[in-house]
């Protein structure tokens, strides 16, 4: 199935939760879907018929410019059908909430981990949610880009050493 | 001499504490390995057979009761440095440390932006040879070594190490 075909699908079925069609200007192209709602929309791709979509190659969190909402993308791909799609949602820059995929894809769950670790991004109802890279008690969220490096850690110095 | 004379000719050595203590350690140099980044792959080429550290008498060990010399080979993230200076304690004296690699030295490639990285990692244990390079060859390590051996050669046994 194209894209396209599969967007027109997700379209009828889901209605307002699926916000927009991008097709130019990105490699793939993704469907904008709405944060509290990427779960259940996972759920059809990976169990519909017709689309089968049993893998989530990959997670991805993404600061644009430091200033606009982050964005969560997900990489799907049906190994029986040989297909692929691409998952977009948008949330706050502070406190921004997404439905957890983690009990659909086991894949999301260290994904997921790492975007909460890097950006900050909670997921709603993940198993497990904390730190998978830095120490817990570790301050901010380094991959924001409004990130500022503090000047020691546990009596380390971070900054540049002059 | 009396009762020992011809007893021991040729199973006697004359030599001072210093010499003997220094010559054993600076020829049994086990290693803690440290493998942190790719400078580890280069200390397992030093280790393997065609530059073959052994004839050093330097061993790879993986418990810090056991090694003498840590190698820190490899980027020390903040999160890992807490872990290096607990290893660093738990080894018996007497203990050196080398640092291996640009990374090891002085933080390397992430000195300026590197937000998770130790610049240095003289800043939590003290280190006896800094070997520069990203990644050095085998050969540096080797020599890295030799020098960690005449240091050792200068040692006295009741001067405290200087820290």
């Amino acid at each position: 199935m194209t894209e396209q075909e599969i967007y027109s699908g997700l379209r009828g079925k889901f209605g307002e939760k699926v916000l927009e069609f991008m097709e130019e200007g990105t490699l793939n192209p993704t469907a904008v879907i709405k944060a509290d709602s990427v779960a259940e929309i996972c759920l059809f791709l990976k169990n519909n018929e017709s689309l089968q979509f049993d893998s989530l190659m990959n997670l991805a969190a993404h600061d644009p410019d430091g200033e606009s909402e982050l964005s969560v993308i997900y990489h799907l791909y049906s190994t029986n059908l040989n297909h692929y799609f691409t998952l977009k949602t948008h949330v706050s820059r502070e406190n921004g909430v997404v439905e957890s995929v983690a009990n659909i894809y086991r894949t999301a769950d260290w994904h997921e981990r790492e975007a909460y670790d890097l950006f900050g991004i909670k997921f709603n109802d993940h198993p497990d949610l904390k730190r998978i890279l830095l120490e817990e008690d570790w301050e901010g969220h380094p991959l924001k880009k409004d990130y500022v490096t503090a000047e020691f850690y546990r009596g380390m110095r971070i900054e540049k050493v002059k | 001499m009396g009762a020992l004379n011809h007893k021991f000719n040729e199973n006697i050595l004359i030599t001072s504490l210093d010499k003997l203590l220094n010559w054993s350690r600076s020829g049994s140099e086990w290693y803690f390995q440290f493998g942190l980044a790719c400078c580890a792959i280069e200390m397992m080429s030093a280790a393997a057979a065609r530059h073959d550290l052994e004839r050093f008498g330097a061993m790879p060990r993986s418990s810090p009761r056991q090694a003498d010399v840590m190698i820190v080979a490899g980027t020390v993230s903040l999160k890992m440095a807490t872990r290096v200076k607990r290893l660093y304690e738990q080894m018996a004296e007497p203990k050196y440390v080398i640092s291996m690699g640009s990374c090891a030295n002085s933080g390397g490639p992430y000195w300026q932006y590197g937000y998770h990285v130790l610049k240095g990692v003289d800043q939590i244990i003290p280190v006896d040879i800094y070997i520069p390079g990203c990644p050095p060859r085998p050969e540096a390590l080797l020599e890295g070594l030799m020098h960690l051996q005449k240091k050792m050669r200068e040692e006295h046994v009741l001067e405290k190490k200087e820290v």
